[in-house]
Protein backbone atom coordinates (compact mmCIF):
# COMPACT_ATOMS: atom_id res chain seq x y z
CA UNK A 1 0.00 0.00 0.00
CA UNK A 2 1.02 3.60 -0.40
CA UNK A 3 0.62 5.22 2.99
CA UNK A 4 -1.08 8.55 3.34
CA UNK A 5 1.31 11.46 3.41
CA UNK A 6 4.19 9.69 1.72
CA UNK A 7 6.80 12.25 0.69
CA UNK A 8 6.04 13.76 -2.65
CA UNK A 9 2.36 12.89 -2.71
CA UNK A 10 -0.02 15.75 -3.43
CA UNK A 11 -1.65 15.46 -0.05
CA UNK A 12 1.58 15.60 1.85
CA UNK A 13 1.30 16.34 5.55
CA UNK A 14 -2.45 15.86 5.61
CA UNK A 15 -3.69 12.87 7.57
CA UNK A 16 -6.71 10.94 6.51
CA UNK A 17 -9.16 12.09 9.15
CA UNK A 18 -11.96 9.75 10.12
CA UNK A 19 -14.18 12.68 11.14
CA UNK A 20 -14.14 15.45 8.59
CA UNK A 21 -16.57 17.62 10.58
CA UNK A 22 -13.62 18.74 12.72
CA UNK A 23 -12.55 22.33 12.22
CA UNK A 24 -13.30 22.95 8.57
CA UNK A 25 -13.61 26.70 9.21
CA UNK A 26 -11.51 26.97 12.36
CA UNK A 27 -7.79 27.48 11.78
CA UNK A 28 -5.61 24.45 12.44
CA UNK A 29 -3.89 24.28 15.85
CA UNK A 30 -0.59 23.81 14.04
CA UNK A 31 0.29 24.31 10.42
CA UNK A 32 3.87 24.06 9.18
CA UNK A 33 4.77 24.93 5.57
CA UNK A 34 8.05 24.07 3.81
CA UNK A 35 10.07 24.42 7.00
CA UNK A 36 13.85 24.17 6.69
CA UNK A 37 16.13 24.56 9.72
CA UNK A 38 19.93 24.47 9.56
CA UNK A 39 22.76 24.33 12.04
CA UNK A 40 26.07 25.60 10.64
CA UNK A 41 24.66 25.58 7.10
CA UNK A 42 23.75 21.89 7.36
CA UNK A 43 20.04 21.29 7.01
CA UNK A 44 18.66 19.43 10.02
CA UNK A 45 15.07 19.66 8.85
CA UNK A 46 14.31 19.75 5.17
CA UNK A 47 11.09 21.03 3.63
CA UNK A 48 8.74 19.89 6.38
CA UNK A 49 5.00 20.25 5.81
CA UNK A 50 2.72 19.37 8.67
CA UNK A 51 -0.95 20.01 9.42
CA UNK A 52 -2.05 18.94 12.86
CA UNK A 53 -5.78 18.72 13.53
CA UNK A 54 -7.56 19.63 16.72
CA UNK A 55 -8.20 16.92 19.27
CA UNK A 56 -5.43 14.53 18.25
CA UNK A 57 -2.49 13.03 20.07
CA UNK A 58 0.35 12.94 17.56
CA UNK A 59 3.47 10.87 18.13
CA UNK A 60 6.71 12.15 16.60
CA UNK A 61 8.97 9.17 15.90
CA UNK A 62 12.35 8.86 14.28
CA UNK A 63 15.98 7.84 14.87
CA UNK A 64 18.46 9.92 16.90
CA UNK A 65 19.44 13.05 15.04
CA UNK A 66 16.28 12.97 12.93
CA UNK A 67 15.43 16.51 14.01
CA UNK A 68 12.54 15.74 16.37
CA UNK A 69 13.61 18.18 19.09
CA UNK A 70 14.65 20.66 16.42
CA UNK A 71 11.12 20.49 15.00
CA UNK A 72 9.41 21.34 18.26
CA UNK A 73 11.99 24.01 19.09
CA UNK A 74 11.34 25.58 15.70
CA UNK A 75 7.59 25.46 16.32
CA UNK A 76 8.16 27.23 19.64
CA UNK A 77 10.15 29.95 17.90
CA UNK A 78 13.42 29.12 19.67
CA UNK A 79 15.42 28.61 16.46
CA UNK A 80 15.99 30.80 13.43
CA UNK A 81 14.18 29.34 10.40
CA UNK A 82 16.03 29.16 7.13
CA UNK A 83 12.73 29.09 5.31
CA UNK A 84 9.10 28.23 5.85
CA UNK A 85 6.20 29.40 7.97
CA UNK A 86 4.69 28.12 11.17
CA UNK A 87 1.17 29.09 12.18
CA UNK A 88 -0.44 28.36 15.55
CA UNK A 89 -4.24 28.64 15.38
CA UNK A 90 -3.72 30.45 12.08
CA UNK A 91 -1.42 33.10 13.53
CA UNK A 92 2.31 33.38 14.23
CA UNK A 93 3.29 32.47 17.81
CA UNK A 94 4.78 35.92 18.41
CA UNK A 95 1.30 37.43 18.39
CA UNK A 96 -0.01 35.03 21.03
CA UNK A 97 2.65 34.38 23.71
CA UNK A 98 1.99 31.25 25.73
CA UNK A 99 -0.26 29.66 23.07
CA UNK A 100 1.93 26.55 23.17
CA UNK A 101 2.03 24.50 26.32
CA UNK A 102 5.53 23.15 26.56
CA UNK A 103 6.93 20.13 28.39
CA UNK A 104 10.72 20.04 27.99
CA UNK A 105 13.07 17.13 28.63
CA UNK A 106 13.60 16.83 32.34
CA UNK A 107 17.37 17.38 32.12
CA UNK A 108 16.90 20.80 30.53
CA UNK A 109 16.55 22.60 33.87
CA UNK A 110 18.51 22.74 37.12
CA UNK A 111 16.49 20.88 39.74
CA UNK A 112 18.49 22.50 42.57
CA UNK A 113 16.96 25.85 41.63
CA UNK A 114 15.42 27.51 44.71
CA UNK A 115 11.76 27.16 43.70
CA UNK A 116 8.91 25.03 44.99
CA UNK A 117 6.59 22.84 42.93
CA UNK A 118 3.93 25.55 43.25
CA UNK A 119 6.35 28.23 41.96
CA UNK A 120 7.17 26.15 38.87
CA UNK A 121 3.53 25.48 38.01
CA UNK A 122 2.73 29.17 38.54
CA UNK A 123 5.25 30.02 35.80
CA UNK A 124 2.80 28.52 33.31
CA UNK A 125 0.37 31.38 33.96
CA UNK A 126 2.94 34.14 33.34
CA UNK A 127 2.43 34.22 29.56
CA UNK A 128 -1.03 35.74 29.78
CA UNK A 129 -0.35 37.93 32.82
CA UNK A 130 1.31 40.85 31.09
CA UNK A 131 4.05 43.21 32.17
CA UNK A 132 4.20 44.23 35.85
CA UNK A 133 1.18 42.07 36.77
CA UNK A 134 1.57 39.66 39.63
CA UNK A 135 -0.25 36.33 39.85
CA UNK A 136 -3.45 36.67 41.86
CA UNK A 137 -6.32 34.49 43.02
CA UNK A 138 -7.26 33.37 39.51
CA UNK A 139 -3.72 32.20 38.78
CA UNK A 140 -3.48 30.40 42.14
CA UNK A 141 -6.72 28.62 41.32
CA UNK A 142 -5.40 27.53 37.89
CA UNK A 143 -2.25 26.34 39.60
CA UNK A 144 -4.17 24.35 42.24
CA UNK A 145 -6.35 22.71 39.58
CA UNK A 146 -3.33 21.81 37.41
CA UNK A 147 -1.54 20.21 40.34
CA UNK A 148 -4.72 18.28 41.18
CA UNK A 149 -4.90 16.89 37.66
CA UNK A 150 -1.43 15.36 37.94
CA UNK A 151 -2.03 14.25 41.56
CA UNK A 152 0.77 16.42 42.94
CA UNK A 153 -1.21 18.74 45.23
CA UNK A 154 0.37 17.37 48.39
CA UNK A 155 3.81 18.24 47.04
CA UNK A 156 2.99 21.87 46.23
CA UNK A 157 5.32 23.40 48.79
CA UNK A 158 8.28 21.09 48.32
CA UNK A 159 11.49 22.26 46.76
CA UNK A 160 11.81 20.59 43.37
CA UNK A 161 15.07 18.72 44.00
CA UNK A 162 13.27 16.42 46.44
CA UNK A 163 11.15 14.86 43.72
CA UNK A 164 11.51 11.57 41.88
CA UNK A 165 11.85 11.54 38.09
CA UNK A 166 8.18 10.76 37.59
CA UNK A 167 7.15 13.51 39.98
CA UNK A 168 9.38 16.00 38.14
CA UNK A 169 7.67 15.05 34.90
CA UNK A 170 4.25 15.61 36.49
CA UNK A 171 5.33 19.05 37.65
CA UNK A 172 6.23 19.97 34.07
CA UNK A 173 2.88 18.60 32.89
CA UNK A 174 1.05 20.67 35.51
CA UNK A 175 2.98 23.74 34.40
CA UNK A 176 1.94 23.10 30.79
CA UNK A 177 -1.70 22.64 31.90
CA UNK A 178 -1.50 25.95 33.76
CA UNK A 179 -0.64 27.61 30.44
CA UNK A 180 -4.20 26.70 29.34
CA UNK A 181 -3.00 26.36 25.77
CA UNK A 182 -4.75 24.52 22.93
CA UNK A 183 -1.55 23.01 21.61
CA UNK A 184 0.96 21.05 23.70
CA UNK A 185 4.47 20.05 22.70
CA UNK A 186 6.19 17.38 24.77
CA UNK A 187 9.79 16.23 24.46
CA UNK A 188 9.94 12.61 25.60
CA UNK A 189 7.57 12.88 28.56
CA UNK A 190 7.87 9.13 29.17
CA UNK A 191 11.67 9.03 29.41
CA UNK A 192 12.83 7.64 32.75
CA UNK A 193 9.43 7.49 34.46
CA UNK A 194 7.96 4.37 36.02
CA UNK A 195 5.08 2.41 34.51
CA UNK A 196 2.49 3.89 36.88
CA UNK A 197 3.46 7.45 35.98
CA UNK A 198 3.52 6.59 32.29
CA UNK A 199 -0.04 5.24 32.54
CA UNK A 200 -1.13 8.33 34.49
CA UNK A 201 0.42 10.66 31.92
CA UNK A 202 -1.20 8.98 28.92
CA UNK A 203 -4.53 9.01 30.76
CA UNK A 204 -4.13 12.76 31.32
CA UNK A 205 -3.23 13.35 27.68
CA UNK A 206 -6.35 11.49 26.58
CA UNK A 207 -8.53 13.60 28.88
CA UNK A 208 -6.99 16.74 27.40
CA UNK A 209 -7.49 15.48 23.85
CA UNK A 210 -11.13 14.73 24.55
CA UNK A 211 -11.65 18.38 25.45
CA UNK A 212 -10.37 19.35 22.00
CA UNK A 213 -6.74 20.01 22.78
CA UNK A 214 -3.94 18.91 20.51
CA UNK A 215 -0.78 17.22 21.74
CA UNK A 216 2.48 16.57 19.91
CA UNK A 217 4.69 14.04 21.69
CA UNK A 218 8.26 13.06 20.84
CA UNK A 219 8.43 9.36 21.56
CA UNK A 220 11.06 6.64 21.47
CA UNK A 221 9.33 3.40 22.41
CA UNK A 222 7.98 2.02 19.13
CA UNK A 223 6.10 -0.77 20.94
CA UNK A 224 3.63 1.68 22.49
CA UNK A 225 3.08 3.95 19.47
CA UNK A 226 -0.03 2.17 18.25
CA UNK A 227 -1.47 2.25 21.77
CA UNK A 228 -0.82 5.84 22.65
CA UNK A 229 -1.27 7.94 19.54
CA UNK A 230 -4.02 8.86 17.11
CA UNK A 231 -1.64 10.09 14.43
CA UNK A 232 2.03 9.45 13.96
CA UNK A 233 4.71 11.54 12.26
CA UNK A 234 7.67 9.52 11.04
CA UNK A 235 10.54 11.94 10.80
CA UNK A 236 14.07 11.63 9.53
CA UNK A 237 15.28 15.07 8.44
CA UNK A 238 12.13 15.23 6.31
CA UNK A 239 8.62 13.88 6.75
CA UNK A 240 8.78 10.19 5.82
CA UNK A 241 5.10 9.67 6.51
CA UNK A 242 2.32 11.27 8.49
CA UNK A 243 -1.23 10.20 9.20
CA UNK A 244 -3.42 8.02 11.40
CA UNK A 245 -1.42 5.32 13.17
CA UNK A 246 -3.33 2.51 11.46
CA UNK A 247 -2.40 3.78 7.98
CA UNK A 248 1.09 5.12 8.51
CA UNK A 249 2.73 3.00 11.21
CA UNK A 250 3.81 0.23 8.85
CA UNK A 251 6.91 -1.89 8.70
CA UNK A 252 7.83 -0.45 5.33
CA UNK A 253 7.58 3.17 6.56
CA UNK A 254 9.56 2.31 9.66
CA UNK A 255 12.30 0.76 7.54
CA UNK A 256 12.41 3.93 5.42
CA UNK A 257 12.54 6.10 8.56
CA UNK A 258 15.19 4.18 10.43
CA UNK A 259 17.19 2.88 7.49
CA UNK A 260 18.96 -0.33 8.39
CA UNK A 261 19.22 0.69 12.02
CA UNK A 262 15.94 -0.81 13.18
CA UNK A 263 16.78 -4.13 14.80
CA UNK A 264 13.45 -5.01 16.37
CA UNK A 265 10.22 -4.18 14.62
CA UNK A 266 7.25 -3.37 16.79
CA UNK A 267 4.60 -6.08 17.04
CA UNK A 268 1.79 -3.69 16.24
CA UNK A 269 3.18 -2.30 13.01
CA UNK A 270 0.86 -3.05 10.13
CA UNK A 271 1.27 -4.22 6.59
CA UNK A 272 4.04 -6.72 6.01
CA UNK A 273 5.14 -6.20 2.44
CA UNK B 1 63.03 41.66 68.57
CA UNK B 2 59.80 43.20 69.60
CA UNK B 3 57.15 42.28 67.05
CA UNK B 4 53.66 43.65 67.50
CA UNK B 5 51.16 40.83 67.91
CA UNK B 6 49.53 39.73 64.66
CA UNK B 7 46.08 40.19 66.12
CA UNK B 8 45.79 43.07 68.59
CA UNK B 9 43.90 42.30 71.81
CA UNK B 10 40.18 42.93 71.45
CA UNK B 11 38.73 45.60 73.70
CA UNK B 12 34.98 46.19 73.62
CA UNK B 13 35.29 49.80 74.81
CA UNK B 14 37.85 50.81 72.17
CA UNK B 15 36.84 48.69 69.20
CA UNK B 16 33.06 48.54 69.37
CA UNK B 17 32.12 51.79 71.10
CA UNK B 18 35.22 53.68 69.87
CA UNK B 19 33.94 54.23 66.30
CA UNK B 20 30.84 55.92 67.77
CA UNK B 21 32.56 57.98 70.52
CA UNK B 22 32.11 61.48 69.07
CA UNK B 23 29.65 62.94 66.54
CA UNK B 24 32.32 63.46 63.87
CA UNK B 25 33.78 59.97 64.28
CA UNK B 26 30.30 58.46 64.44
CA UNK B 27 29.29 60.21 61.21
CA UNK B 28 32.36 58.79 59.47
CA UNK B 29 31.63 55.29 60.80
CA UNK B 30 27.99 55.57 59.82
CA UNK B 31 28.69 56.57 56.21
CA UNK B 32 31.37 53.90 55.87
CA UNK B 33 28.90 51.32 57.11
CA UNK B 34 26.09 52.65 54.94
CA UNK B 35 28.29 52.63 51.83
CA UNK B 36 29.48 49.08 52.50
CA UNK B 37 25.93 47.90 53.22
CA UNK B 38 24.66 49.42 49.97
CA UNK B 39 27.49 47.72 48.06
CA UNK B 40 26.53 44.42 49.68
CA UNK B 41 22.82 44.90 48.96
CA UNK B 42 22.95 45.93 45.31
CA UNK B 43 25.69 43.47 44.35
CA UNK B 44 24.15 40.68 46.42
CA UNK B 45 20.64 41.04 44.98
CA UNK B 46 21.99 40.81 41.43
CA UNK B 47 24.42 38.08 42.48
CA UNK B 48 21.46 35.87 43.48
CA UNK B 49 20.31 35.77 39.86
CA UNK B 50 23.87 34.98 38.73
CA UNK B 51 24.59 32.07 41.04
CA UNK B 52 21.27 30.27 40.49
CA UNK B 53 22.14 30.19 36.77
CA UNK B 54 25.79 29.24 37.24
CA UNK B 55 26.88 32.65 35.90
CA UNK B 56 29.05 33.80 38.81
CA UNK B 57 32.10 33.99 36.54
CA UNK B 58 30.32 36.41 34.23
CA UNK B 59 29.97 38.67 37.28
CA UNK B 60 33.71 38.35 37.81
CA UNK B 61 34.34 39.24 34.17
CA UNK B 62 32.08 42.29 34.24
CA UNK B 63 33.65 43.58 37.45
CA UNK B 64 36.93 43.84 35.52
CA UNK B 65 35.77 45.02 32.13
CA UNK B 66 33.95 48.06 33.56
CA UNK B 67 37.44 49.60 33.83
CA UNK B 68 37.41 49.90 30.04
CA UNK B 69 33.99 51.55 30.16
CA UNK B 70 35.14 54.03 32.80
CA UNK B 71 38.27 54.96 30.84
CA UNK B 72 36.43 55.32 27.52
CA UNK B 73 33.76 57.45 29.20
CA UNK B 74 36.52 59.61 30.66
CA UNK B 75 38.24 60.04 27.31
CA UNK B 76 34.95 61.14 25.76
CA UNK B 77 33.71 63.44 28.52
CA UNK B 78 36.70 64.22 30.76
CA UNK B 79 34.81 63.04 33.83
CA UNK B 80 35.48 60.18 36.21
CA UNK B 81 32.10 60.31 37.86
CA UNK B 82 28.43 60.77 37.29
CA UNK B 83 26.22 59.80 34.40
CA UNK B 84 28.92 59.34 31.74
CA UNK B 85 30.73 56.79 33.87
CA UNK B 86 27.51 54.90 34.66
CA UNK B 87 26.52 54.74 31.00
CA UNK B 88 30.04 53.74 29.93
CA UNK B 89 30.15 50.97 32.50
CA UNK B 90 26.63 49.76 31.73
CA UNK B 91 27.43 49.47 28.03
CA UNK B 92 30.72 47.67 28.67
CA UNK B 93 28.91 45.15 30.83
CA UNK B 94 26.43 44.39 28.05
CA UNK B 95 29.21 44.26 25.43
CA UNK B 96 31.14 41.83 27.66
CA UNK B 97 28.14 39.52 27.94
CA UNK B 98 27.41 39.77 24.20
CA UNK B 99 31.02 39.02 23.25
CA UNK B 100 31.17 36.02 25.59
CA UNK B 101 27.98 34.61 24.13
CA UNK B 102 29.08 35.34 20.56
CA UNK B 103 32.41 33.51 20.96
CA UNK B 104 30.78 30.64 22.82
CA UNK B 105 28.00 30.22 20.26
CA UNK B 106 29.85 30.64 17.02
CA UNK B 107 32.83 28.44 17.75
CA UNK B 108 33.71 25.31 19.67
CA UNK B 109 35.13 27.39 22.55
CA UNK B 110 33.37 26.57 25.82
CA UNK B 111 31.87 29.29 27.97
CA UNK B 112 34.60 29.36 30.65
CA UNK B 113 37.33 29.91 28.07
CA UNK B 114 35.22 32.56 26.32
CA UNK B 115 34.82 34.39 29.63
CA UNK B 116 38.56 34.17 30.31
CA UNK B 117 39.48 35.58 26.90
CA UNK B 118 36.93 38.38 26.80
CA UNK B 119 37.40 39.81 30.27
CA UNK B 120 41.19 39.75 30.33
CA UNK B 121 41.48 41.34 26.90
CA UNK B 122 38.94 44.10 27.62
CA UNK B 123 40.55 44.73 31.01
CA UNK B 124 44.02 44.87 29.42
CA UNK B 125 42.71 47.34 26.85
CA UNK B 126 41.38 49.45 29.71
CA UNK B 127 44.74 49.36 31.52
CA UNK B 128 46.62 50.43 28.38
CA UNK B 129 44.21 53.27 27.66
CA UNK B 130 44.47 54.37 31.29
CA UNK B 131 48.28 54.37 31.18
CA UNK B 132 48.66 56.13 27.88
CA UNK B 133 45.75 58.51 27.68
CA UNK B 134 44.72 59.29 31.24
CA UNK B 135 47.86 58.77 33.27
CA UNK B 136 47.97 62.12 35.08
CA UNK B 137 44.52 61.73 36.62
CA UNK B 138 43.87 60.80 40.23
CA UNK B 139 42.45 57.47 39.13
CA UNK B 140 44.68 54.51 38.36
CA UNK B 141 44.37 50.77 37.95
CA UNK B 142 45.18 50.19 41.64
CA UNK B 143 42.31 52.39 42.68
CA UNK B 144 39.93 50.49 40.40
CA UNK B 145 41.15 47.09 41.55
CA UNK B 146 41.34 47.74 45.29
CA UNK B 147 39.13 50.77 45.82
CA UNK B 148 39.82 53.70 48.09
CA UNK B 149 37.16 53.85 50.79
CA UNK B 150 38.91 56.51 52.87
CA UNK B 151 39.11 58.85 49.89
CA UNK B 152 35.50 58.06 48.95
CA UNK B 153 34.37 59.11 52.44
CA UNK B 154 36.01 62.54 52.08
CA UNK B 155 34.53 63.18 48.65
CA UNK B 156 31.24 64.53 49.97
CA UNK B 157 28.36 66.54 48.62
CA UNK B 158 25.81 68.56 50.62
CA UNK B 159 22.23 67.33 50.54
CA UNK B 160 19.82 69.32 52.74
CA UNK B 161 22.85 70.71 54.56
CA UNK B 162 24.26 67.29 55.44
CA UNK B 163 27.61 66.21 54.02
CA UNK B 164 27.08 62.86 52.35
CA UNK B 165 29.79 60.94 50.46
CA UNK B 166 29.11 61.05 46.72
CA UNK B 167 29.54 57.30 46.40
CA UNK B 168 26.88 56.76 49.08
CA UNK B 169 24.46 58.93 47.11
CA UNK B 170 25.20 57.09 43.87
CA UNK B 171 24.94 53.68 45.56
CA UNK B 172 21.60 54.64 47.08
CA UNK B 173 20.24 55.47 43.64
CA UNK B 174 21.64 52.33 42.02
CA UNK B 175 20.40 50.12 44.86
CA UNK B 176 16.94 51.67 44.53
CA UNK B 177 16.97 51.00 40.78
CA UNK B 178 18.16 47.41 41.30
CA UNK B 179 15.52 46.71 43.95
CA UNK B 180 12.69 48.19 41.87
CA UNK B 181 13.74 46.35 38.71
CA UNK B 182 13.77 43.06 40.64
CA UNK B 183 10.35 43.84 42.14
CA UNK B 184 8.82 44.91 38.81
CA UNK B 185 10.33 42.21 36.61
CA UNK B 186 10.46 39.40 39.15
CA UNK B 187 8.51 36.92 37.06
CA UNK B 188 10.58 37.64 33.93
CA UNK B 189 13.83 37.26 35.91
CA UNK B 190 12.62 34.08 37.61
CA UNK B 191 11.49 32.23 34.47
CA UNK B 192 14.47 33.39 32.39
CA UNK B 193 16.80 32.07 35.06
CA UNK B 194 14.99 28.76 35.64
CA UNK B 195 13.90 27.85 32.11
CA UNK B 196 14.91 30.28 29.33
CA UNK B 197 13.07 28.20 26.72
CA UNK B 198 9.77 28.50 28.57
CA UNK B 199 10.45 32.21 29.03
CA UNK B 200 10.84 32.54 25.26
CA UNK B 201 7.62 30.62 24.56
CA UNK B 202 5.74 32.79 27.06
CA UNK B 203 7.05 35.93 25.34
CA UNK B 204 9.05 37.04 28.38
CA UNK B 205 12.13 37.89 26.25
CA UNK B 206 14.83 35.99 28.18
CA UNK B 207 17.70 37.44 26.13
CA UNK B 208 16.64 40.99 26.87
CA UNK B 209 16.28 40.06 30.55
CA UNK B 210 19.76 38.57 30.54
CA UNK B 211 21.43 41.61 29.02
CA UNK B 212 19.42 43.91 31.25
CA UNK B 213 20.77 41.95 34.20
CA UNK B 214 24.33 42.37 32.89
CA UNK B 215 23.82 46.11 32.38
CA UNK B 216 22.46 46.53 35.91
CA UNK B 217 25.32 44.47 37.25
CA UNK B 218 27.77 46.86 35.61
CA UNK B 219 26.02 49.82 37.23
CA UNK B 220 26.29 48.12 40.61
CA UNK B 221 29.98 47.33 40.03
CA UNK B 222 30.93 50.78 38.83
CA UNK B 223 29.17 52.37 41.81
CA UNK B 224 30.85 49.96 44.19
CA UNK B 225 34.39 49.87 42.90
CA UNK B 226 35.39 53.16 44.51
CA UNK B 227 34.40 51.75 47.89
CA UNK B 228 35.66 48.17 47.70
CA UNK B 229 37.50 47.76 44.40
CA UNK B 230 36.80 45.53 41.43
CA UNK B 231 38.31 42.40 43.00
CA UNK B 232 36.39 42.40 46.25
CA UNK B 233 33.14 43.49 44.63
CA UNK B 234 33.02 39.99 43.15
CA UNK B 235 33.03 38.58 46.68
CA UNK B 236 30.04 40.69 47.66
CA UNK B 237 28.32 39.52 44.48
CA UNK B 238 28.81 35.86 45.29
CA UNK B 239 29.46 35.17 48.99
CA UNK B 240 26.20 36.53 50.52
CA UNK B 241 23.98 34.95 47.80
CA UNK B 242 25.86 31.66 48.15
CA UNK B 243 25.31 31.80 51.92
CA UNK B 244 21.61 32.45 51.38
CA UNK B 245 21.39 29.69 48.74
CA UNK B 246 22.52 27.17 51.35
CA UNK B 247 19.94 28.37 53.87
CA UNK B 248 16.71 28.42 51.88
CA UNK B 249 14.84 26.73 49.06
CA UNK B 250 12.94 29.71 47.65
CA UNK B 251 14.21 32.64 45.65
CA UNK B 252 12.37 35.46 47.51
CA UNK B 253 13.76 34.21 50.84
CA UNK B 254 17.17 33.90 49.24
CA UNK B 255 17.06 37.56 48.18
CA UNK B 256 16.05 38.59 51.69
CA UNK B 257 18.75 36.47 53.39
CA UNK B 258 21.32 37.86 50.96
CA UNK B 259 20.50 41.38 52.14
CA UNK B 260 20.74 40.26 55.78
CA UNK B 261 24.08 38.49 55.24
CA UNK B 262 25.43 41.47 53.28
CA UNK B 263 24.47 44.05 55.90
CA UNK B 264 25.87 41.89 58.71
CA UNK B 265 29.13 41.58 56.75
CA UNK B 266 29.28 45.36 56.32
CA UNK B 267 28.56 46.23 59.97
CA UNK B 268 30.81 43.56 61.49
CA UNK B 269 33.44 44.20 58.82
CA UNK B 270 33.73 47.89 59.64
CA UNK B 271 34.32 47.07 63.31
CA UNK B 272 36.77 44.28 62.54
CA UNK B 273 38.71 46.66 60.28
CA UNK B 274 38.85 49.20 63.11
CA UNK B 275 40.00 46.53 65.54
CA UNK B 276 42.71 45.08 63.29
CA UNK B 277 43.56 48.45 61.72
CA UNK B 278 43.00 46.79 58.33
CA UNK B 279 41.29 47.74 55.07
CA UNK B 280 37.52 47.89 55.53
CA UNK B 281 36.74 46.13 52.24
CA UNK B 282 39.04 43.23 53.10
CA UNK B 283 37.52 42.87 56.55
CA UNK B 284 34.00 42.96 55.13
CA UNK B 285 34.76 40.23 52.61
CA UNK B 286 36.39 38.09 55.32
CA UNK B 287 33.23 38.38 57.43
CA UNK B 288 31.06 37.54 54.41
CA UNK B 289 33.18 34.45 53.75
CA UNK B 290 33.01 33.58 57.46
CA UNK B 291 29.22 33.64 57.25
CA UNK B 292 29.41 31.44 54.15
CA UNK B 293 31.61 28.95 56.01
CA UNK B 294 29.09 28.80 58.85
CA UNK B 295 26.26 28.13 56.40
CA UNK B 296 28.38 25.60 54.53
CA UNK B 297 29.00 23.64 57.72
CA UNK B 298 25.81 24.12 59.70
CA UNK B 299 22.98 24.88 57.27
CA UNK B 300 19.99 22.90 58.58
CA UNK B 301 19.26 21.32 55.17
CA UNK B 302 22.37 21.49 53.03
CA UNK B 303 25.15 21.78 55.64
CA UNK B 304 28.14 19.47 55.80
CA UNK B 305 27.59 18.75 59.50
CA UNK B 306 23.94 17.80 59.00
CA UNK B 307 24.88 15.55 56.10
CA UNK B 308 27.52 13.80 58.18
CA UNK B 309 25.08 13.41 61.06
CA UNK B 310 22.50 11.95 58.70
CA UNK B 311 24.98 9.40 57.36
CA UNK B 312 26.06 8.60 60.92
CA UNK B 313 22.53 7.78 62.05
CA UNK B 314 21.68 5.03 59.60
CA UNK B 315 18.09 4.69 60.75
CA UNK B 316 17.38 8.32 59.91
CA UNK B 317 14.22 8.88 57.88
CA UNK B 318 14.89 9.77 54.22
CA UNK B 319 15.51 13.38 53.24
CA UNK B 320 12.15 13.89 51.55
CA UNK B 321 10.18 13.08 54.70
CA UNK B 322 12.22 15.46 56.84
CA UNK B 323 11.65 18.22 54.37
CA UNK B 324 7.91 17.84 54.25
CA UNK B 325 7.93 18.53 57.99
CA UNK B 326 10.24 21.53 57.87
CA UNK B 327 8.65 23.03 54.75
Amino acid sequence: MIPQGEQGSADEGRPNLPDSSLGADRPLPLSVRSLTVSYDRKAVLWNVDLDVFAGRIVGVVGPNGAGKTTLIKAIMGLLPLQSGTILINGKPLKKQPGAIGYVPQRESVDWDFPVTVHDVVMMGTYGTLGLFRRPGRKQREICRRSLDQVHMSSYAHRQISNLSGGQQQRVFLARALAQEADLYLMDEPFAGVDAATEAAIIELLRTQRDTGRTILVIHHDLQSVADYFDDVLLLNRHVVAYGPVGDVFTVENLRTTYGGKLAVLPEHANGET
Amino acid sequence: MNMPPLIPPFDFQTHVLGPWSSPEIAAGTFWTMATCSLVAICCGLLGCFLIVQGLALIGDAISHTVLLGIVVAFLLTGQFSGMAMLIGAGLTGIVTALLIEFIHRSSRIKQDAAIGIVFTSLFALGVILLNTMASHQHIDADCVLFGDLEFAMFDTTKIFGVAIPRSAVQLTLVTAVVASVIALFYKELLVSAFDPQLAAVLGLKPRLVRYGLMGLLSLAVVSSFQAVGAILVVAMMIAPPATAYLLTDRLPKMLLLTVVAGVISAIVGVHVAFWLNAATAGAMVCVACGLFTLAFLFSPRHGLAVGALRRFRRDDPPLADELSVSA
